[in-house]
C-alpha cells in the first residue's frame, strides 16, 4: 500500500509546485495582501502613521474664546484643522475633502460664558459631518466638548470676558424678582466668590504667580495599555492579517484540490487511477494527505515570512499553534474533497466554490474582526470553521494564550473535518465518467 | 482468459448494456465493434472494474473480478479513450507514477518504464513534458502507460482516436508486437479497417446487446454476397440483359454502369468461372476483371439495417 500512496502524494505535490499560478496564489498572494492589511490595521506595535481627521473650523465669532478653541483643536495630534468659511466648509464636507466642519457662531464666546452659569440661551455649535465617517464625527465631537469646556471655564475664572459676564450676572440676579430669596442669596454668593477668585488670580498673575486656575479641566488622566501576550510585548497588526490571508488562500488551494479531481475525471485520468488495484480509501486518502501537507507548507512559509519580515511571533503555545495549523490543514483537505464530491464540471464548480469560500472567510473574521458583526451574526459565526481557525491563530500569536486556548479551535476544526469528510465520501460519484 | 457473462448496466431508465456475453481466449485479439453509444465503453469499464454491473460478472481465468483493490486487476491493462496523462510531467515521470500504482518501484520500475518507452518509440523523449508532445506521441505514451505492470489482458478503448495515419500505423505496429508476445487484446473501435487489420474475432454490439460474435470470415459468411466481380466490358452495353446475368448459376446480384458490370457472388470459386464463361459464350467480351470483398461496414449494415458510422 505504501508504494502507491507515496506515488500518489508525491505526484500531487509535484503537480502543485509545477503550477506557477498555484504557487503564486498560495505563497505570494497571502503574504502581499496580509502585509497590506497588517499595515493598514496598525502594523507592528501600532507604530503605523495613521491619517489625521480633516476638520474645518468656521469662526464667526473671532472672540478670545473662539480663537482659543481653534488653537486648542489645532494642537490636537488626531486632527488636521484648517480655518474656513461657511459655504466652502459645507461644500468640502459634501465632496469628502473634509470629514467634519465646526461652525462657531457670532457672539459664541459671550453666550457660552453666560450659559456657563445659567441653563437658558445656550449658543449652538453646528457640526457638519460626512455620514460615511460617523466614527470620526463622534471622535471630533468628544475632542470639541473637552476643548470648549476648558477654554470657556478658563475664561470665566480668569479672563476679562469672564469678569464682565460675572458682573453682568450679579447685576441680573440682584434685579431678578422671579428667584426665591434663598436661591437669590446662594447664587449671589457663588458669583461673588467667582469675582473675588478672578481678582486674586489677576493679582497673582501680575506679581508673577501663576496656576491659581486654568479653568475646568477633565478630572482624570487616562493611562493607555494595550493588553497583549505579556508586558512589554506590543500588539502586532500583521499577526491577524497573516492568519486571515493564510486561511483565505489555503481554502482557495482546497478548491483547487477538488477541481483537480474533477479535471482528472474529465481528462480520463480518474479511469486510469481506478483501474489500478488500489482502494477508494487510498485514492481519496492520498488526495487528502497531499492537500493537508500543502496547506501545512503554506502556513509554515507564510508565518515564517511574517516572523522574519514583520516580526509576528508565536507568543502563545507553539504546540497549540501547530495543532491549529494541522487541524485547519485537515479541514481544508476535507473541504477540497467535498468540492470534488459535490461538483459536476470544473468550470461551474470553481465559481460557486470561490463564492462559498469568500463567505466563509468573511464570516470567519479574516478580513475584518468578527466583533464588529451584529450579535446574531457573531452567534452564527460560531458554526463557521474559519472563525475557529482565526480565533486559534489570534490566540496563539498576538494574544499569547496557552495550549488550553487552542483546544476549542482544534476540536471545532477537527469536527468540521469529520463532517466535510463524511459528506464527501458519502456523496462522491465513483462511477461518474466525466 | 477473459469471460464476460450476461453483463447489464442501466442509468435510470436508459439501458446501456443489456446482457453482453463473450469470451476471449489467451493470446486472442477481439474487436468490440459498434457505433457510438452502443455500450462499448460501458462494457470495457465494467471489465476494468471502473463500473459495478447491475448484474452479470467478469471472470479472469475463471476468477470473478472483485473489489477495487483486487490483485487480479494487475492482470488487466487499460488504455482509456482519453489521453489519460499528466501534461505537466515528463513522459518518464508519468510512466513511473502509473507503474507505482501497481506497486512497482526501484530498479524494476525504471526497467519497465524504459522498456515501455522503447516499445512505443519515445525513449528519446523520456525527459520531455507531455504537454510538448504531438497528439500521436501522446497516444503512444497513453498505450505505454498501460503496459508497465506487464498485464495479460489489454483493454484498448478506441486508442487511435484523432491521430494521423503515421501515428496510427505506429500504434498498430506496437499492438502487433504485443500480440506476438501472447497478450490478449480487447480492441474497441468503430473503425472497420482497424478491426479488419488487427482482430482475430469480432463482437458486434448495438443498443447494448451483442448482435454477432464471430471471426471476420464468419461474419462475411452471414452476407448474401461475399465477393463482387467488376468486369469492364469491351462494348459499353452490347445488348446485355441484367435478368439473364442474374439467372446465371452462383450469381446473387448484377448491375451495370459506365461499361462496368458488377456481379455479386456468394462463392468466388464457383461463381466467378460461371459468369465469365457465360459472358464468353454469349459474345460479351471483356477487357478487365477485378474482385473486391465487402467490408465490415457492409456486415454491420446487413446485421442492423443501419450504417455503422452514421448511427
Amino acid at each position: 500500500m505504501m508504494i502507491p500512496l507515496v506515488a500518489l502524494i508525491r505526484k500531487d505535490l509535484r503537480l502543485f509546485l509545477s503550477d506557477r499560478r498555484a504557487v503564486i496564489m498560495s505563497f505570494v498572494a497571502p503574504i502581499m495582501i496580509a502585509a497590506f492589511f497588517g499595515y493598514i490595521f496598525g502594523g507592528n506595535g501600532g507604530k503605523t502613521e495613521t491619517s489625521r481627521i480633516a476638520v474645518l473650523v468656521v469662526d464667526q465669532d473671532t472672540s478670545a474664546i473662539s480663537r482659543a478653541i481653534f488653537a486648542d483643536l489645532a494642537a490636537n495630534k488626531s486632527l488636521d484643522v484648517k480655518a474656513s468659511e461657511p459655504d466652502p466648509a459645507r461644500e468640502a464636507v459634501r465632496k469628502g475633502t473634509a470629514t467634519v466642519a465646526v461652525v462657531l457662531p457670532k457672539d459664541f464666546g459671550a453666550s457660552a460664558g453666560r450659559a456657563f452659569f445659567r441653563t437658558e440661551n445656550k449658543p449652538e455649535i453646528a457640526l457638519l459631518y460626512d455620514p460615511s465617517h460617523s466614527a470620526e464625527q463622534g471622535m471630533v465631537q468628544g475632542i470639541l466638548t473637552g476643548s470648549v469646556m476648558q477654554v470657556v471655564s478658563r475664561e470665566m475664572f480668569n479672563g476679562t470676558t469672564g469678569q464682565a459676564v460675572v458682573r453682568e450676572s450679579l447685576s441680573q440676579i440682584d434685579r431678578s424678582s422671579g428667584l426665591a430669596p434663598a436661591d437669590k442669596r446662594s447664587l449671589h454668593d457663588l458669583l461673588q466668590s467667582v469675582e473675588q477668585w478672578n481678582e486674586r488670580a489677576q493679582a497673582a498673575g501680575a506679581s508673577g504667580q501663576t496656576g491659581l486656575s486654568t479653568g475646568l479641566t477633565v478630572p482624570y488622566r487616562i493611562r493607555e495599555e494595550a493588553v497583549t501576550a505579556r508586558t512589554g510585548v506590543q500588539y502586532n497588526g500583521y499577526a491577524h492579517s497573516f492568519g486571515g490571508m493564510s486561511v483565505q488562500f489555503i481554502l482557495f488551494m482546497g478548491i483547487d484540490v477538488g477541481i483537480g479531481v474533477l479535471l482528472q475525471r474529465q481528462r480520463g485520468l480518474w479511469k486510469r487511477l481506478r483501474a489500478a488495484p488500489i482502494s477508494r480509501g487510498l485514492l481519496l486518502g492520498s488526495r487528502a494527505i497531499s492537500a493537508a501537507m500543502i496547506s501545512m507548507l503554506i502556513l509554515l512559509v507564510v508565518f515564517g515570512v511574517a516572523r522574519i519580515v514583520f516580526g509576528v511571533r508565536i507568543e502563545g503555545s507553539m504546540p497549540g499553534f501547530l495543532g491549529v495549523c494541522v487541524a485547519f490543514s485537515l479541514m481544508t483537505a476535507a473541504f477540497g474533497l467535498l468540492v470534488a464530491a459535490l461538483g459536476k464540471t470544473p468550470e461551474a464548480t470553481r465559481g460557486l466554490s470561490i463564492f462559498v469560500t469568500l463567505i466563509l472567510v468573511m464570516l470567519g473574521g479574516a478580513w475584518v474582526p468578527a466583533f464588529i458583526f451584529p450579535q446574531w451574526l457573531q452567534t452564527v459565526t460560531m458554526f463557521v470553521p474559519t472563525r475557529w481557525a482565526m480565533d486559534g491563530f489570534d490566540a496563539m500569536t498576538w494574544r499569547g494564550l496557552g495550549f488550553s486556548a487552542a483546544i476549542g479551535p482544534i476540536a471545532a476544526l477537527l469536527g468540521s473535518t469529520a463532517v466535510f469528510g463524511a459528506l464527501a465520501v458519502s456523496r462522491f460519484r465513483w462511477e461518474a465518467e466525466g | 482468459m477473459l469471460e464476460v457473462k450476461d453483463l447489464r448496466k442501466s442509468y435510470g431508465s436508459t439501458v446501456a448494456v443489456d446482457g453482453v456475453t463473450f469470451r476471449i481466449a489467451k493470446g486472442e485479439t477481439v474487436g468490440l465493434l459498434g457505433p457510438n453509444g452502443a455500450g462499448k465503453t460501458t462494457t470495457v469499464s465494467m471489465i476494468a472494474g471502473l463500473l459495478r454491473p447491475d448484474s452479470g460478472e467478469v471472470l479472469i481465468e475463471g476468477r470473478p473480478l472483485g473489489g477495487d483493490s483486487d490483485p487480479i486487476k494487475r492482470r488487466i491493462g487499460l488504455v482509456p479513450q482519453d489521453i489519460a496523462l499528466f501534461d505537466e510531467l515528463p513522459a518518464r515521470d508519468n510512466l513511473e507514477f502509473f507503474g507505482a500504482l501497481y506497486r512497482l518501484d526501484g530498479a524494476q520500475l525504471k526497467r519497465v518504464t524504459s522498456e515501455a518507452l522503447d516499445l512505443v518509440g519515445l525513449a528519446d523523449k523520456a525527459r520531455e513534458k507531455v504537454r510538448n508532445f504531438s497528439g500521436g506521441m501522446k497516444r503512444r505514451l497513453n498505450l505505454a502507460a498501460a503496459l508497465l505492470h506487464d498485464p495479460d489482458i489489454l483493454l484498448l478503448d478506441e486508442p487511435t482516436v484523432g491521430v494521423d495515419p503515421q501515428s496510427r500505423n505506429a500504434i498498430f505496429d506496437n499492438l502487433e508486437t504485443l500480440k506476438k508476445r501472447g497478450k490478449t487484446l480487447l480492441y474497441t473501435t468503430h473503425y472497420m479497417e482497424e478491426a479488419e487489420r488487427l482482430c482475430d474475432r469480432l463482437v458486434v454490439i448495438d443498443h447494448g446487446k451483442v448482435i454477432a460474435d464471430d471471426t471476420l470470415h464468419g461474419l462475411y459468411r452471414l452476407l448474401p454476397v461475399t465477393n463482387i466481380l467488376s468486369i469492364e466490358l469491351e462494348t459499353a452495353n452490347g445488348g446485355l440483359r441484367l435478368e439473364d446475368v442474374r439467372a446465371v448459376s452462383g450469381v446473387r446480384s448484377a448491375e451495370v454502369a459506365e461499361g462496368v458490370l458488377r456481379v455479386g457472388v456468394h462463392d468466388l470459386s464457383t461463381g466467378a468461372p460461371g459468369i465469365l464463361q457465360w459472358l464468353a459464350d454469349t459474345g460479351h467480351l471483356y477487357t478487365h476483371v477485378a474482385s473486391e470483398r465487402p467490408d465490415l461496414e457492409t456486415v454491420f449494415l446487413n446485421l442492423t439495417g443501419r450504417s455503422l458510422r452514421d448511427s
